[in-house]
């Protein structure tokens, strides 16, 4: 089974990301695969050791971007693929659809392209089904189980309301959730392999696409407004006292 | 000269750093308060290939080098020094003490399952009367026939109660010319008849770490369970001194990181007479002093990890690396505790046990006073390395992956 795993490169998640001079910046805080994309590696890997195959990742950026698929490589993903242009720059979510679709049908005879369930930079969550609806594949957003059945898939999907069955055929799209359990560490023979590993890179004419058009402009960005935080401390005698304080407290600002 | 570190040295910094953060982090405190052990450190480390990483595949290792170790040493200890103890004792005294001076048997026999972190080992040379004095051990042990049999009780061994094999220096001759010549080491079996173990509780610090005694009592170990030749005990326990100096002074390094670390922040947060502490030049003063520390830790273990990795003796340097950053890190939580004010006296926060860690490791693997005098004997020319008849490999990255 082939599979292809879509991973994207974001500012670590205790980085603090702010915006300066209608800029986003996250200081020095390094740049790490994103969270989400860490449990499609681990369940891409599941699904490989379950009914073999190869998983590959993928990922767009520049060269720097080669760590995130740098840390697939070494948590257990066959190979890996950079998608460099200089033409990929600013792309909203339609665009970058748009090359990860090109390049998924460049692999060719891909059952199984993951992607995590949305990048904690952006945060759209849009880009994997795009990216089915470019390739006319089924799109299983949200996946919480995966079982590959002969040439179709059933899926249970986590939503709010519960959880859905759905099944479909073969080659899918999947946007995937925590429920695979805790991503892998990288093993120390996936570090060695990985740090050796020559990444190729494939720009757009290799994809033979041209340049894709973002068709969403983005214009402003600005910092949430500054909370005015109040700090009471509730006192009393005793613990149920300042218990039943509070409750009240809690009733009366109407928080519950 | 280049001092950057590789690839394969960043991301096994970082999955070392993950795992002690996603895992240990959260239980810690806890089991520091109860004095005990965190029950699935160890298993996860031995999964995980960290209890093995510096060793040959074929080993049962994971191939990296030594450098690797002592970066691991760092991030383990960086979240407590149990962990990081945990790795002197199973990687520094046993396990790479048998794979300098064990035979191809030996290595076959215990370093595999060492490596695999399958059996636990630990290092057992201090006793109730001796620590430093490594010649004065008592302990015995008596040839007869294809066997020796041992008597005496070793102390302060950390898992002492927890190993399944220790290596530990035994006198098998009351009557050589000096007493060092009377030495000899062994891997002993620690589920062996005989064998009794205990915890030592109330200790200062490293209170999730297991530290007990060991006693001895006529216990029988086959010959080719000696490592070494008979009388070749006090050049071994030298040897694995040197293992586990590396991995102290490497360890303490993270924790002068963890000082620092816990220092800035805690610093930029908390504000006195209107400003954050971190802008007053006394605060400044304490965190400047802690990053210098820091760096110039790092680059001993560093410079101790690249010449293991040449195949050259390096006594000295881990001399220096051991008792330099063991003191630092004590004098940064000491002053991590000061910035932190009455928080840092609470183990609300992480800095108090940082202080209670950073002490026992001025005394053991050699106390900063025997690390003085090894170093006063390299500048007066009154010390050399000698060669050994076995010294540890250098590192070879293909030879490592077989």
């Amino acid at each position: 089974m082939k599979i292809v795993v879509c991973v994207k490169q974001v500012p670590d998640s205790a980085a603090k990301v702010v915006v300066e001079n209608g800029k986003v910046t996250w200081g020095d805080a390094p740049l790490v695969i994103n969270p989400w994309d860490e449990y499609a590696v681990e369940a891409a890997l599941q699904q490989k050791e379950a009914h073999g195959g190869t998983v590959t990742a993928i990922t767009m950026g520049g060269e720097s971007a080669k760590d995130a698929l740098k840390h697939a490589l070494a948590m257990g993903a066959d190979d890996a693929i950079l998608i460099s242009d200089p033409a990929l720059s600013n792309l909203d979510t339609q665009a970058t659809a748009q090359v990860l679709s090109a390049a998924i049908q460049k692999i060719g005879g891909v059952e199984l392209a993951f992607f995590g369930r949305q990048a904690i930079d952006g945060d759209a969550g849009l880009v994997p089904a795009q990216t089915a609806r470019l390739l006319d594949w089924p799109a299983l957003t949200l996946a919480s189980t995966i079982k590959v059945e002969g040439d179709s898939v059933r899926v249970e999907r986590a939503i709010e309301e519960g959880r859905q069955v759905v099944t479909a055929k073969l080659p899918a799209v999947f946007s995937l959730v925590k429920d695979f359990g805790e991503p892998r560490y990288p093993s120390f023979m996936g570090i060695r392999k990985a740090s050796r590993a020559v990444i190729p890179a494939w720009s757009l004419a290799e994809l033979s696409i041209s340049a894709p058009a973002a068709v969403i402009a983005w214009t402003e960005i600005t910092n949430p407004p500054s909370r005015e935080v109040k700090c009471d401390i509730v006192t009393g005698g005793s613990p149920e006292e300042i218990a039943e304080a509070l409750a009240d407290k809690i009733l009366a600002e109407k928080v519950l | 000269m280049d001092f950057t570190l590789s690839e394969e040295h960043n991301m096994l910094q970082r999955m070392v750093r993950d795992f002690s953060q996603k895992e240990i982090a959260p239980v810690i405190k806890e089991y520091d308060r109860k004095q005990e052990p965190i029950p699935f450190a160890l298993p996860r480390m031995g999964e995980l290939g960290i209890l093995g990483l510096c060793f040959p595949v074929r080993y049962g290792g994971q191939g990296m080098d030594y450098i690797s170790l002592g970066l691991a040493c760092e991030e383990l200890e960086a979240l407590d020094t149990s962990l990081r103890v945990a790795m002197s004792v199973h990687v520094g005294l046993c396990a790479t003490t048998i794979f300098q001076w064990g035979t191809e048997e030996q290595k076959q026999k215990f370093l595999i399952p060492l490596a695999k972190g399958e059996k636990l080992g630990c290092g057992a040379f201090t006793e109730p009367g001796c620590g430093s004095d490594v010649s004065a051990i008592r302990a015995s042990a008596k040839r007869a026939g294809d066997a020796y049999i041992l008597n005496g009780e070793k102390m302060w061994i950390s898992l002492a109660s927890k190993a399944d094999y220790a290596l530990l220096t035994m006198r098998t001759n009351k009557d050589a010319a000096k007493p060092s010549q009377g030495l000899s080491t062994f891997i002993v079996d620690l589920h062996s008849p005989g064998v009794t173990s205990g915890d030592i509780h109330g200790k200062l610090g490293v209170r999730a770490g297991s530290t007990g005694w060991i006693n001895f009592q006529d216990v029988r170990v086959p010959l080719e369970n000696r490592i070494g030749e008979e009388g070749e005990g006090f050049k071994i326990t030298m040897s694995a001194f040197d293992h586990g100096r590396y991995t102290v002074g490497s360890g303490a390094t993270g924790l002068l990181r963890a000082a620092l670390e816990a220092s800035v922040k805690y610093s930029q947060q908390r504000t006195t007479f209107g400003r954050a502490i971190s802008e007053y030049q006394l605060i400044q003063e304490k965190i400047a002093r802690i990053s210098q520390d820091y760096e110039i830790a790092r680059l001993l273990h560093l410079k101790a990890g690249w010449l293991q990795n040449q195949g050259e003796r390096c006594t000295r340097e881990i001399s220096f690396c051991k008792k330099f950053a063991t003191e630092a890190s004590f004098k940064a939580a000491d002053d991590a505790i000061q910035i932190h004010g009455a928080y840092g006296f609470s183990d609300e926060y992480d800095v108090e046990r940082y202080l209670r860690n950073a002490r026992g490791a001025i005394i053991y693997e050699g106390s900063s006073e025997i690390q003085t005098l090894i170093q006063a004997g390299y500048a007066l020319g009154q010390r050399e390395d000698k060669p050994l008849r076995c010294e540890l490999p250098a590192y070879d990255v293909e030879e490592w992956q077989k």
